[in-house]
């Protein structure tokens, strides 16, 4: 099975060079390649809108962008990195490329659909897009009612629908990745012998099936109610604005762990091949995967603490936030003690998860403080909130996106990228980010509300550094886009498994062949098996 | 058989593992179709609790008598729908046709009877927005704007589910070429199955609809 793509002749990559092959085809490698492209056109758009954004706070007078533009700038980022970037980052590239792979399949349950969710994806994108070029959205990413159904004169509708489109390409996704862990599995293959990439994101699909729904009718709700003016969020006509954050919140809530999910299976997968480990605890962490998922349903209310919500409905919500740090604590002992009993080598992937694990600590850490009822009144809506999250969905989701495109990037192409320049980059995001974002937690604790476009004169030297953080968080961002690239052409020829890595995508050559594998593979061992894979090479 | 082994995809194992993954991911499906409906369900539950006289007011001007024929006549072709599934199981060609034609004719009555039901609402004024006028008849001075958020979840919840019986009828009026064409064997009938499935569940979804919308808070 160790034979080179080279003498065996075509690979995904080779089979059809023509536009109409790529544009076409019902192969899950291509498809998560396609997805690559779209999704690295919204981080960069995105990360535009955030840098307009900084530029705005360099300075204490709101002097570079009205008001009114600055709202629109920080919204439009805000949709655009949480509904087209962090969302189906980690799914949509690496999930669909890997479930197949690590599974044992020759493709998903339903290549058809697969296809059709990039599609639904580009043209949600393109209707987004339309709603910013026209003059954007200055709602927030929350479109709270009823400054939304109401009060906005901005392209709210059109963004909704944009979104609502842009559900169906997650739930395509998520149906996808179900039915083919559940059906599809090599012999051999038990639940308990799956990666732990494979228990992220089937812990992901389950959110997806069971939110993403509401979030769509809820959005569908708005947009009726803005152009035909009924009255279901609307305090004056008999409507409840807070029954809108109720529904928000029950997808958004979860949506945050639709973004970490694939990320912390990723990190399991980096964490074992770079300390050539089994993962500790393995059981552990499948089960914290989907522990996750069902109590991430239930706290959505910490978001509504002080909407007026009763006394008691914040106090059972506060709980149960902390219970929820519980099995994602259980993840971050397991690594570390997986990394302890190790010895660990320090590739470029291996550096992603490390940051991964101390970001999302930190954003972790914090996310208990804000479910505090009492500490959450205090900094509420302020910029210890923004840290917090970004904490989280960029310490973690991008690192775990980063780190596992560094990670698997041999496999899909069939080459090594640039060490030095690798490393260099991974350095500055980690430097960039923290630069970036903690600051932010000391400026929302001094009392710097969030979404301002000005700010008193106190204020200014946390936020230059905020915005030099990010200055370097942007370089670190966009290196790998120059050398992955150049490594398409110079990189030198990976092999079938550069890192030695243990899990079924490693059997097969690099690129692996349109139908996977040359042979229907059969598993026999435990998952993470590193010390018989050692054992033998010795 | 060799028609049947043409069935299937090349990346599944054989035609077993190709249903059970067809008729998974159907159930899947339904499952986000129970979500969606929910949420207005729950939305339903909250304002009826808040503006409980207005609701049972209005509730009292939809048409039992229509309400209640159409519940008749969807759970009719539930029936022919379950007959063309097994028809289409032990492959009988002609049977499946009928069926089909059957369960298109009931499900077009039934959006007929909708579209008389909604034109009343025209009528008198019971569609909300800037003509919603509301007239308590039986009693009470009521709140106007209970009764239209009554009307609002009365057309968003029918409304989600006529969209869906349009939808139906299309997928059978398709499914009806392959039917013809006795493409469905003992061996290979998914897509019949798949759509029995979403037929009954969109038949269950009205058998919750009407009493909630029509019966509930009657005296
Ligand atoms: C695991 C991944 C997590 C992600 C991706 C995440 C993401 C977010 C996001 C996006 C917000 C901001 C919402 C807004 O726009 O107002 C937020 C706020 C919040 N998060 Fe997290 N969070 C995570 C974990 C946690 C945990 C574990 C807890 C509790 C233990 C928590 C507690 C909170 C609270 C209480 C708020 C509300 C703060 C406020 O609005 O005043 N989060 N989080
Ligand atoms: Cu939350």
């Amino acid at each position: 099975m160790s034979t080179h793509a080279a003498e065996l002749g075509s690979n995904y990559l080779t089979n059809g060079f023509s536009l109409k092959s790529w544009l076409l085809t019902k192969d899950h490698k291509r498809i998560a390649i396609l997805y690559m492209i779209s999704i690295t056109f919204f981080f960069i758009l995105g990360g535009l809108f955030a840098f307009a954004v900084r530029l705005e706070l360099l300075t204490p007078a709101g002097d570079l962008m009205e008001a009114d533009t600055y709202n629109r700038m920080f919204t439009m980022h805000g949709v655009v990195m949480i509904f087209f970037f962090l969302i189906p980052s980690i799914p949509a590239v690496l999930g669909n490329f890997l479930v197949p792979l690590m599974v044992g399949a020759k493709d998903l349950a339903f290549p058809k659909i697969n296809l059709a969710s990039w599609y639904v994806y580009n043209l949600a994108g393109i209707i987004t897009l339309g709603a910013i070029f026209m003059g954007g959205v200055d709602t927030g990413w929350t479109f709270y009612t009823p400054f939304s159904t109401t009060y906005s004169n901005s392209y709210v509708v059109l963004t909704v629908v944009g979104l609502f489109i842009n559900g169906f390409s997650s739930i395509f996704t998520g149906l996808n990745f179900i039915v083919t862990i559940h059906r599809m599995r090599a012999p051999g293959l038990t639940w308990f012998r799956l990666p732990l990439f494979i228990w992220g994101h089937y812990a992901t699909s389950l959110i997806i099936m069971l939110g993403t729904p509401v979030i769509a009718i809820t959005l569908a709700l708005l947009a009726a109610e803005r152009s035909l003016h009924l009255g279901i969020f609307d305090p004056a006509l008999g409507g409840d604005p807070i029954l809108f954050q109720h529904l928000f919140w029950f997808y958004s809530h979860p949506a945050v762990y639709i973004m970490i999910l694939p990320s912390m299976g990723v990190i399991s997968e980096i964490i074992s091949a770079f300390a050539r480990q089994k993962v500790f605890g393995y059981h552990f962490v499948a089960f914290a995967s989907i522990a996750i998922a069902i109590l991430g349903f239930l706290v959505w209310g910490h978001h509504l603490f002080v909407s007026g919500q009763s006394v008691y409905a914040g106090l059972v919500f506060s709980v149960l936030s902390m219970l929820v740090g519980v099995p994602s604590a259980v993840k971050v002992f397991n690594w570390t003690a997986t990394m302890f009993k190790g010895s660990i080598s320090r590739e470029t992937p291996m550096l992603y998860a490390l940051g991964f694990i101390g970001l999302f600590t930190i954003g972790g850490l914090t996310g208990v403080m804000l479910a505090t009822l009492g500490f959450d009144v205090h900094v509420h809506d302020t910029y210890f909130v923004v840290a917090h999250f970004h904490y989280i969905m960029v310490g973690g989701a991008i690192m775990g996106y980063l780190g596992g495109i560094h990670f698997w990037w041999p496999k899909m192409t069939g080459r090594l990228y640039p060490e030095f320049w690798s490393k260099l980059s991974a350095g500055l995001v980690f430097i960039g980010f923290n630069l970036t974002f903690f600051p932010q937690f000391v400026l929302g604790y001094l009392g710097m509300p969030r979404r301002y476009w000005s700010y008193p004169d106190e204020f200014q030297v946390l936020n230059v550094l905020s915005t030099a953080g990010a200055t370097v968080l942007g370089v670190g961002y966009v290196m790998p886009l120059f050398y992955l690239t150049y490594s398409l052409a110079f990189g030198r020829a990976a092999g079938d498994n550069p890192w030695g890595a243990y899990g079924l995508e490693w059997e097969t050559t690099s690129p692996p062949p349109t139908e996977n594998f040359h042979h229907q593979p059969v598993v026999t061992g435990e998952a993470y098996d590193y010390p018989s894979l050692e054992a033998k090479s010795v | 058989m060799s028609d049947s082994a043409s069935m299937l995809a090349h990346h599944f194992d054989d035609l077993d593992q190709q249903r059970e993954a067809s008729s998974l991911g159907m159930w899947l499906f339904l499952v986000t179709e129970i979500m969606f409906f929910g949420v207005l369900f729950c939305a339903y539950l909250i304002y009826r609790g808040a503006n409980f006289a207005a609701f049972a007011e209005a509730s009292h001007s939809l048409d039992i008598g229509l309400g209640a024929f159409n519940t008749a006549v969807l759970i009719g072709s539930s029936l022919t729908m379950a007959l063309a599934v097994w028809s289409a199981q032990v492959g009988r060609r002609k049977a499946t046709v009928w069926f089909l034609v059957l369960t298109i004719i009931l499900g077009s009555v039934f959006l007929g009877v909708k579209v008389i039901e909604y034109s009343a609402k025209f009528e008198h004024h019971h569609v909300p927005g800037a003509t919603f006028d509301w007239h308590a008849p039986y009693g009470d001075p009521v709140n106007q704007d209970g009764a239209e958020m009554f009307f609002n979840l009365y057309f968003a919840m029918t409304g989600l589910h006529a969209i869906h019986m349009v939808i139906g009828i299309a997928i059978l009026a398709v499914l009806i070429i392959p039917a013809w064409q006795g493409k469905f064997t003992p061996e290979w009938h998914n897509p019949m199955e798949c759509l029995g499935l979403y037929w009954h569940f969109v038949d269950i979804v009205w058998i919750f609809l009407f009493p909630l919308l029509y019966l509930i808070g009657r005296h």
